[in-house]
């Protein structure tokens, strides 16, 4: 069986995140590994903060506890620096650059955080930082949507998943509408490229 | 067709908890189902009433109009000798629990299945009442499900356990059942009643209970639930694993936490874990196995200490007292909130006494660099009809004088988001359908301006009665029902008032404004406005202010993304 791996999604509602996750883990169980998620429903999902896990080689807890995450994938960069509390300092982190400015920045709560400071902070505490422009890749891809598949090839080009490239390939063509299969398979390859 | 109906024996699939359920309850030829949607219950809705629209098949589907509804159709079903499911989320239990108290008594022939979805955390949810007590008030058999796998398993079961005792069968999830996706293994689809009807044999002695039948049911009860300890002892839902000598009880999710403790800590060798998945009637006799087997046990569940109580009451009978217990009571674990699996973990660790722990490589870093952050609360959607009914109500408001006297019940649904800044119109709120209620009593015992909030559906689930009560007692409020013509929050279910239906759905209409006159609110203080015309709004919502009668303003406009769903080109 293959080493636990708790890989943790973070975003924002609408952003695709449920998505992503999901894709991943029916790319698992197409090579007959074992794969749950958690996901989030319900209220949170109108902009707020959606956090979806997929856990593989046989965990049976399907939520991941403060410093558990194996690997980070965030569609935010505020979203990545909330998440870190549940990463260890092997964790290899993958972010989009691009924030999502929430409301309570502009009635007076706390300021959105600097990225760049956070991202260089970031690659002296943890073992891996990814972080990408992935909605101008996915723009270039033919479709703006595919930033959750831009993410998912940057975290194939890891190489740290015990799942092949094809694999996630394949299940893309068969979950993706047909007329958006070019484009995403493109978005997928552009993320590979990225690392 | 719909994958959860595609008769594919072996096939396996990643499923939500809730489809998983829906798949079981397929796989044991169910012939009705209702529902009234809330998270984290609503996709076991959701799917049957898509797969309602198929015409491959054989069962009768329905959003009631609230949760006690629901459980009276799935009640009359079972009683016409047909297998039926009703879920809900576990406040809607509350609503239905009048029911439920009695449907205990009556009991049902045809099995029926009980869905109750607790939400400990409170993700989507006004408390985190733990309903498992639901099934001990009511003395009704419970199930809990640790996986997807295990919903739909234990679904099937439900049924054949609920003709066996000829009682409701209560399977409760959390939302980490619900919400979890796991792969799960289609069974054959056993369609044995093809799509005759049930057939309701009369009764009175059993099905009316009257004072002198009640008594005769009570005792039926007492004696049906009896003969469920022997299923809950025999079951296979519930296993001792390990001979160690500490021993730990878990139930729900928190046994996959536990599993993967005992995995971590490589402690295997040193427990005795009775994993439940039967917890009601709890299954005595294992427990007074492990009891007899270690000195030491730690009791795993979230929320309240159900198996906890449960145990010790058994130690007392048994005369044990040579064991000590570890949990809510010796503050090992919390009563409050969600399991985490490090939770866990550390509970199973100071219990025992470990120290070293080869997963001390996973604590976090420092991370104190990291400034405070702001914060990103759900909000509503960009251009939703209730920005605008609260925008055009608070500037008649401001016009009137009326903004610093002005108090706002609210209600369930995606408005109850108007508590927060800027539009900050949400001052109280109890449950579905209390801003009406609640109106009542703020007119009764204040000279606040009242302007309460409601939704649709949530009007017709329990804002009708207070209505008719508002107008019988005289009391003064405005109350603003927003129409978006559906269920928006919880994934845009129908509800009796919609105009605009989704496709292969055409039952009928029942308007909201003649309910409203029915209840007696007189017709002259009932406005209609489309938030969307501005100024229009603010004019007829400043005269419906000024009048200082009771009131209702129907703001019409529906949810932009359902809308767009529904008619995508218009």
């Amino acid at each position: 069986m293959d080493k636990p791996m708790r890989i943790l999604f973070s975003g924002v509602g609408g952003q695709g995140t449920l998505t992503a996750s999901s894709l991943l883990a029916q790319a698992a169980i197409r090579e007959g590994k074992e794969a749950i998620l958690s996901e989030v429903h319900g209220m949170a999902q109108r902009g707020g903060v959606v956090e979806s896990t997929v856990m593989i080689g046989g965990i049976k807890s399907a939520i991941i506890s403060d410093g558990e995450a194996d690997v980070l994938v965030s569609f935010e960069p505020l979203e990545a620096i909330r998440a870190l509390i549940k990463c260890h300092k092997n964790c290899c982190i993958i972010t989009n650059i691009n924030p999502i400015i929430p409301f309570t920045v502009d009635i007076g709560g706390p300021q959105y955080p600097d990225v760049n400071y956070c991202l260089s902070k970031m690659k002296e505490t943890f073992r891996k930082v990814i972080a990408i422009d992935a909605d101008s890749i996915a723009d270039k891809s033919g479709t703006k949507k595919a930033v959750n598949v831009v993410l998912l090839g940057v975290l194939f080009g890891t190489n740290i998943l015990p799942i092949s490239r094809n694999s996630m390939i394949e299940t893309i063509k068969e979950r993706v509408k047909p007329k958006f299969i070019d484009a995403n398979i493109k978005a997928f390859e552009m993320g590979l490229e990225m690392v | 067709m719909h994958p959860l109906i595609e008769d594919k024996p072996d096939y396996k699939m990643l499923l939500l908890g809730n489809e998983a359920i829906v798949r079981g309850a397929i796989e044991a030829d169910i012939r009705v189902v209702s529902s009234y949607p809330g998270t984290p219950s609503s996709e076991i809705g959701n799917n049957f009433f898509m797969i309602s629209r198929d015409k491959n098949i054989n069962f009768y589907f329905e959003f009631s109009v609230n949760e006690k509804v629901a459980m009276e159709v799935a009640a009359a079903a079972s009683a016409s000798g047909l297998r039926s499911l009703v879920c809900m989320k576990h406040v809607g239990l509350n609503v239905a629990s009048d029911v439920l108290m009695t449907l205990a008594y009556i009991g049902v022939v045809g099995g029926m299945v009980i869905i109750n979805a607790d939400d400990p955390s409170m993700h989507s949810s006004q408390n985190e009442q733990d309903n498992r007590i639901f099934a001990r008030f009511a003395n009704l058999p419970m199930l809990e499900p640790r996986s997807p796998q295990e919903a739909k398993e234990m679904t099937i079961k439900a049924f054949e356990i609920s003709e066996t005792v000829g009682l409701p069968v209560i399977i409760r999830t959390t939302t980490r059942t619900s919400h979890v996706r796991g792969p799960v293994t289609f069974g054959q689809i056993n369609r044995k009643t093809a799509s005759e009807k049930g057939v309701f044999k009369k009764d009175p002695k059993r099905w009316v209970p009257v004072p002198a039948v009640a008594r005769l049911r009570h005792k039926a009860l007492i004696e049906q639930i009896n003969k469920a300890v022997k299923i809950s002892e025999e079951s296979d839902f519930n296993k001792i694993n390990g001979k160690g000598e500490f021993g730990i009880i878990s139930s729900g999710v928190a046994s996959n936490y536990v599993i993967d403790a005992i995995n971590s800590l490589n402690i295997k060798d040193r427990i005795m874990h009775l994993d439940l998945g039967f917890t009601f009637p709890i299954p005595r006799d294992k427990i007074i196995s492990l009891l007899s087997s270690v000195k030491n046990v730690i009791i795993v569940e979230e929320l309240e200490p159900f198996i906890e109580d449960a145990v010790k009451v058994i130690m007392v009978e048994e005369g044990i007292s040579n064991v000590d217990i570890y949990g809510k009571s010796t503050g090992i674990l919390p009563r409050i909130y969600e399991f985490t699996p490090r939770l866990v973990r550390e509970a199973i660790k100071e219990a025992m006494g470990i120290n070293d722990d080869k997963d001390n490589e996973q604590e976090p870093p420092s991370l104190s660099w990291i400034p405070e952050l702001p914060m990103r609360p759900p909000v509503l959607c960009k251009g939703c009809p209730h920005r605008e009914t609260y925008n055009a109500v608070k500037s008649a408001l401001k016009e009137t004088g009326r903004i610093d006297s002005a108090i706002y019940p609210t209600d369930i649904g995606c408005y109850t988001l108007g508590l927060l800044p800027p539009i900050n119109m949400a001052d109280y709120l109890i449950c579905m359908g209390s801003s009406v209620g609640t109106s009542c009593g703020f007119s009764a015992s204040t000279d606040h301006t009242i302007i309460s909030f409601i939704g649709d559906s949530t009007f017709f689930h329990s804002g009708i009665s207070p209505l008719v009560n508002a107008v019988h007692n005289r009391h003064k409020f405005i109350l603003v029902i927003l129409d978006n013509s559906t269920t928006a929050m919880t994934g845009h279910q129908p509800n009796p008032g919609i105009t605009i239906k989704p496709e292969g759905f055409d039952n009928p209409t029942v308007s909201i404004e003649e309910v409203v006159r029915g209840c007696g609110v007189s017709p002259e203080n009932i406005v209609k406005i489309n938030p969307y015309k501005k100024n229009d709004a603010i004019k007829a919502i400043k005269e419906i202010i000024l009048k200082d009668e009771l009131s209702v303003i129907i703001s019409e406009s529906p949810c932009i993304l359902f809308a767009k769903r529904v008619r995508p080109k218009s």
